[in-house]
């Protein structure tokens, strides 16, 4: 399907938009004046969401056939995944020498990752005897493309209990409220370690200036402009590398390696370049290999990186790890819907929290901009499709625009530039100023609201398995607020390295096996699973078809 | 992308026909090539896609982030995926600002011909060369300032005559500027007491055992916090 015809663009626009945007301009004054919508009731959110919100459409999903969550529901294109074959062969991989025996593995490079490595030291572990292997490079993630901020009830005016209720409410009572509670009792502690880290927030008359997020009660979102996970990250990586913590790229695990007595042992990792196998032993291992936006549910584009494509959940569920709310998935409320050259990718949530508001096409506000997400995307999509007040782009979709010009209106003159650099510096590549015009947005697919299921200390139901970050679920319930992921890592993360690293003081797998991938598969052919589909996917492929049709592997 | 327009360009010498209107990385993919290196985060913030292209009928090399540029007619490119560039180890407690430690731990700074090839490879637009400048006048407030927006795709280390890591210099200086410059708010080290001290216990175990109909009624008795700018301020946005 194509969208309107349109002769050129205008300051980056196609000019049939200049219309729509005109009338955003008009309308700015009086709704700077009279202030934003009210937030809406418990019942209008619940309606919206039933009617429009992608979770609700039932024949999206199916229940699980096999494995230790069976008859869970969740998205088909994740089911696919889990009801699919290895690609390791249990019969002839050699796991009697391992390439590397250490304490404690590391899985992923991301966030939760670093921070699960760095307390494993702290908490005794010496750094020569940490393995982190990671599927791109340490730092490639999701972790480092957060941008608007991470929540933290530190200011006088607030409390843990307050971030609590915010928390418990935006999930929609769906969260494990043990995991809440260690969410927000942790958060000012993680601030406090990245100080200590070196980690530059932003500041006002030297205090942390923090902001709302959609569904917050008080302003605790510290950020960093709009590179807040880049910042941490970059610290975290930076840290890691000083401690000597030896990390892999470029090979991803892609089993899990349980001992005897069905006790985490290690993985096996696959070489992406010399595509060889590589066995690694550990006394305790940690899952850090973040979500599932690469499969771009309900074809849905993504904000996310280009790994994320639930290779730890499919290993770990295959292990016998139980997963938990994974029906559930995150479409932030504002993807960029043009240019298409950066389709789905995130508009911070901080364009609202600074003061921009979403606005239809005849430039009117239709919800309160700070719902929570999955509420705030539900009203877009309505606007859209429902009151069909979405504005169509050249390559069809529709989208509304984000009234960004509101922000220096409200906070003067050069505030979007300095507090939301790199927001400007995505749309000016493309030709689009947007402390002078709106931007067009639609919600993309965000975060993976479910995963493995673990406890206040982030063990998994397989002894000497560990995880934290967004591979684990349990903590946002069916709906995440912005500013909480970053700290889940974080909380998690450490939480995890710090477990891992006790187990591994006290445990010592006998043995290596993979007997748990032949008894999977056993289950996946009794239920009748076609055996086309292997797994983990590693990364997706968006080679176009014409091309991967005429392929031919003559190198081998 | 229906009606598709081509165009024309070379990865690595050899021609292709792409989209006209997408990225660099996705006309890459177009072509048939299959990502291991060289993609990331693919939203402009990792720094994995470090691409260096020249434009037809030109002689000036360009320097730009494949997931954010988007593709020319006659373009030739290569992407540089990794840099080889040394770091040094440090312990930043251990660090004492008032000596120029940057300059210690990269003496190479001092080689800085002030050519500012570096800020013109620099796909975020920084002012490269003026905060290794900064650097070494042990200004490590103003390297953190300059170099803020860095995503350590390592382009300026590939590009520089003088053999300069910017991207390990800028991340050292933004620590220690972290650490030496900018004091912990007490409202921070209160909460941390608090917490401590179990303040909130009391609080958080109410909540923790209350019933669902009470949790939604607490919820919905919230009090959102107004926004009010401070009249007299002095921002300093992540440094």
């Amino acid at each position: 399907m194509t969208g309107p015809q349109f002769a050129g663009l205008q300051d980056g626009y196609p000019d049939y938009m200049r219309a729509s945007i005109e009338k955003v301009e008009a309308t700015r004054a009086r709704r700077l004046k009279e202030g934003t919508l009210a937030p809406m009731s418990a019942e209008a959110r619940a309606e919206l969401l039933e009617a429009w919100h992608p979770d609700y459409k039932v024949d999206r999903k199916r229940d699980l056939s096999v494995g230790p969550s069976k008859g869970a529901r969740m998205p088909h294109e994740v089911a696919d995944l889990f009801e699919a074959y290895p690609t390791v062969d249990p019969d002839s991989i050699d796991l009697s020498k391992p390439d590397f025996d250490v304490s404690v593995l590391i899985l992923g490079g991301g966030g939760a990752a670093s921070v699960a490595a760095l307390h494993a030291v702290y908490e005794g572990i010496s750094p020569d005897d940490i393995l982190m292997v990671t599927k791109l490079r340490h730092g490639d993630c999701n972790s480092v493309m957060a941008q608007g901020g991470i929540q933290a009830a530190d200011r006088e005016n607030d409390s843990p209990a307050i971030h609590y209720l915010d928390v418990l409410g935006g999930g929609h009572y769906t969260n494990k409220p043990e995991l809440v509670r260690a969410l927000v009792e942790d958060g000012p502690r993680m601030i406090e370690w990245h100080e200590k880290l070196g980690v530059l927030y932003d500041r006002v008359n030297g205090d942390y200036l923090e902001a709302h997020g959609g569904g917050t009660s008080r302003m605790r979102m510290h950020s960093a402009k709009d590179y807040t996970g880049l910042e941490i990250m970059r610290v975290l990586k930076d840290e890691v590398l000083n401690v000597g913590i030896p990390t892999i790229e470029f090979a991803p695990a892609i089993d899990l390696l349980l001992d005897e007595a069905g006790q985490a042992a290690g993985a096996v990792l696959f070489n992406l370049e010399t595509e060889e196998q590589v066995v690694v032993r550990a006394r305790a291992t940690v899952l850090a290999t973040g979500g599932f936006g690469r499969l771009h549910i309900q074809g849905f584009p993504t904000t996310n990186h280009y790994g994320a494509t639930a290779d730890g959940l499919v290993m770990a569920y295959r292990a016998g790890a139980g997963v938990i709310d994974m029906d559930s998935v995150q479409y932030h409320p504002t993807g960029v819907a043009y240019p298409a050259a950066i389709l789905g990718q995130l508009a911070t949530e901080k364009l609202r929290n600074q003061g921009a508001e979403p606005v239809d096409s005849e430039g009117e506000s239709f919800v309160y901009p700070l719902e929570p997400r999955d509420v705030e995307s539900a009203a877009i999509i309505r606007q859209c499709y429902g009151e069909e007040k979405g504005i169509e782009t050249p390559s069809g979709i529709r989208g509304v625009w984000l009234d960004t010009p509101m922000i220096d209106e409200i906070h003067g003159p050069g505030t979007l530039k300095s507090r939301l650099a790199a927001m400007w510096m995505m749309w000016h590549r493309h030709g689009i100023d947007i402390t002078v015009d709106p931007a067009l947005v639609f919600p993309t697919l965000h975060y993976q609201n479910g995963g493995v299921e673990i406890d206040a200390e982030g063990a998994t139901s397989i002894p000497g398995l560990f995880a934290g970050g967004e591979v684990a679920g349990g903590v946002h319930g069916k709906n995440r607020l912005m500013g909480n992921s970053l700290l889940d890592y974080n909380v998690f993360g450490r939480r995890a390295g710090i477990s891992a690293a006790r187990w591994a003081k006290a445990n010592e797998p006998k043995g290596l096996s993979l007997k748990h991938v032949k008894t999977y598969v056993e289950e996946l052919k009794s239920a009748g699973v076609g055996e086309d589909r292997t797994a983990p996917m590693i990364l997706p492929d968006y080679r176009r078809e014409a091309v991967t049709e005429r392929r031919l592997d003559a190198l081998h | 992308m229906a009606d598709e327009k081509l165009t024309q360009i070379y990865i690595m010498g050899k021609a292709y026909d792409v989209p006209v209107g997408v990225t660099i990385m996705d006309a890459m993919e177009y072509a048939g090539y299959r990502f291991i290196r060289g993609a990331g985060c693919r939203s402009g913030f990792c720094g994995a896609c470090g691409t260096v292209y020249r434009k037809a009928g030109e002689y000036r090399l360009e320097f730009v982030l494949a997931c954010q540029e988007m593709v020319e007619e006659g373009m030739h490119l290569t992407q540089l995926p990794f840099t080889p560039a040394p770091r040094s180890d440090y312990t930043l407690a251990e660090l004492d600002p008032s000596e120029n430690v940057l300059l210690q731990h990269y003496p190479e700074i001092a080689r800085c011909v002030s050519c500012n090839t570096c800020t013109k490879a620099c796909p975020q637009e920084i002012e490269v060369m003026d905060y290794i400048q900064a650097a070494l006048r042990g200004d490590v407030a103003k390297v953190a300032e300059l170099s803020f927006d860095c995503i350590a795709c390592g382009l300026c280390a590939m590009r520089c005559p003088a053999d300069i890591k910017h991207y390990h210099v800028g991340q050292m200086g933004r620590r220690l500027h972290g650490v030496a410059d900018l004091a912990t708010p007490e409202h921070l080290t209160a909460r941390i007491a608090q917490l401590d001290g179990g303040a909130f216990d009391g609080e958080m175990e109410t909540l923790a055992s209350a019933s669902l109909a009470d949790l939604k009624a607490k919820y919905a008795e919230r009090v959102i916090e107004k926004v009010q700018e401070p009249e007299v301020a002095t921002e300093e946005v992540a440094t």
